[in-house]
């Protein structure tokens, strides 16, 4: 789901570069009122785990590999704001160093993993788990199954937008001779193509390892899911 | 009884663990013969796969050269090295990542002081 650079024509990563700019400004606010020094470590907690779980690569057998992100999970335990932050760490050293995703990308990449998805499996997850105060009951079976479906549902929204905007390459970058500037598969590729495999698979790995890390933290560090109840 | 780790001396040993078992991210694909992820093809394979290298994308490319592409290291891309080179970036990667947090941490929290 890291779009590299060539993928994305101009208009695509430069209006994700500016939808991410005031993001990163508003969640440095969010977390600069409720940050404690204590809480840093968290913070690089997160951001590490959310690297190095990507690097585990789960193969579609002879096809193409995915993995999970840790966005949904990093929210519940960090609350939201924080979250884009810490994923938006990963995505950007990713780039940076290991040329995992493009540096034109890194709007559209943070847009897609550390932003949307964090929002969207987190706000499923309160849906589920229930507001405040019912959700600080972590033993509870709600509280799993809103990480779990939350984690699901906020990376397949994700894989959705990276097919999105890669499908629409070939509608808004023509060049002379007919042929496309950029990503060259069209919509009616794109989207089967990175759904299927999200939805069958990279999805459920996502949720898997939310819900593991969770009852691990629960019985190690139960302090942790509470702290943003 | 309450366990104590006010450090989260356990969760950063947890982490370490992960970067020692990263290389299952590359065994696996290999066992199973897949690909690399679906729309992450180097210029390359696009040629293979559409038939041509699209203009724009050769040309945004080449715009960045990272210096461990791929987690890998020149000279080390196959068997154990490869497995080894996977790991030191994996460490390579969470050492910035946790320095860049720390930093970016502590300049967010300083601006908190100096308000209140």
């Amino acid at each position: 789901m890291h779009i590299p650079d060539g993928y994305l024509g101009p208009i695509t990563y430069g209006s994700l570069w500016a939808a991410m700019a005031p993001i990163w400004f508003y969640a440095s606010q969010k977390i600069k009122k409720s940050l404690k020094a204590t809480q840093i470590p968290l913070l690089a907690l997160s951001a590490a785990f959310s690297f190095v779980i990507m690097m585990f690569n789960i193969p579609l057998p002879a096809g193409t590999t995915g993995h999970a992100t840790g966005a949904t999970l990093i929210a519940i335990l960090i609350g939201p704001w924080a979250a884009v932050i810490a994923v938006s760490i990963a995505l950007v050293i990713q780039a940076l160093v290991f040329g995992d995703g493009g540096i034109t990308a890194i709007g559209a990449n943070c847009f897609n993993m550390a932003f949307a998805e964090v929002l969207v499996g987190y706000a499923i997850f309160r849906l589920i788990a229930g507001r405040q105060r019912e959700a600080t009951n972590t033993q509870g079976t709600r509280f799993l199954i809103g990480a779990a479906i939350g984690s699901y549902v906020g990376i397949n929204f994700a894989a959705f937008l990276t097919a999105f905007e890669l499908g629409i390459q070939t509608i808004l970058h023509v060049g002379q001779d007919g042929r496309p500037l950029y990503s060259p598969f069209p919509l009616k590729l794109t989207i089967p193509a990175i759904m299927i495999e999200h939805v069958a698979l990279f999805g459920v790995v996502e949720a898997v390892v939310t819900v593991m890390v969770l009852l691990y933290l629960r019985k190690s560090h139960p302090d942790l899911l509470r702290r943003q109840s | 009884m309450k366990t104590q780790d006010s450090n989260y001396r356990r969760l950063w040993i947890a982490i370490g663990i992960l970067i020692l078992l990263a290389p299952i991210g590359l065994i696996l694909p290999e066992l199973f013969k897949a690909g690399g992820a679906w729309g992450e093809w180097g210029v390359d394979e696009i040629k293979d796969i559409a038939g041509y290298v699209p203009e724009g994308l050769k040309r945004i490319s080449e715009l960045w050269a990272a210096p461990i592409p791929d987690y890998a290291f020149t000279g080390w891309d196959k068997g154990v090295k490869s497995l080894i080179a996977y790991i030191v970036s994996g460490l390579i990667g969470v050492v910035i990542v946790v320095a860049v947090s720390y930093v970016l941490g502590k300049i967010l929290k300083r601006g908190n002081d100096e308000r209140t």
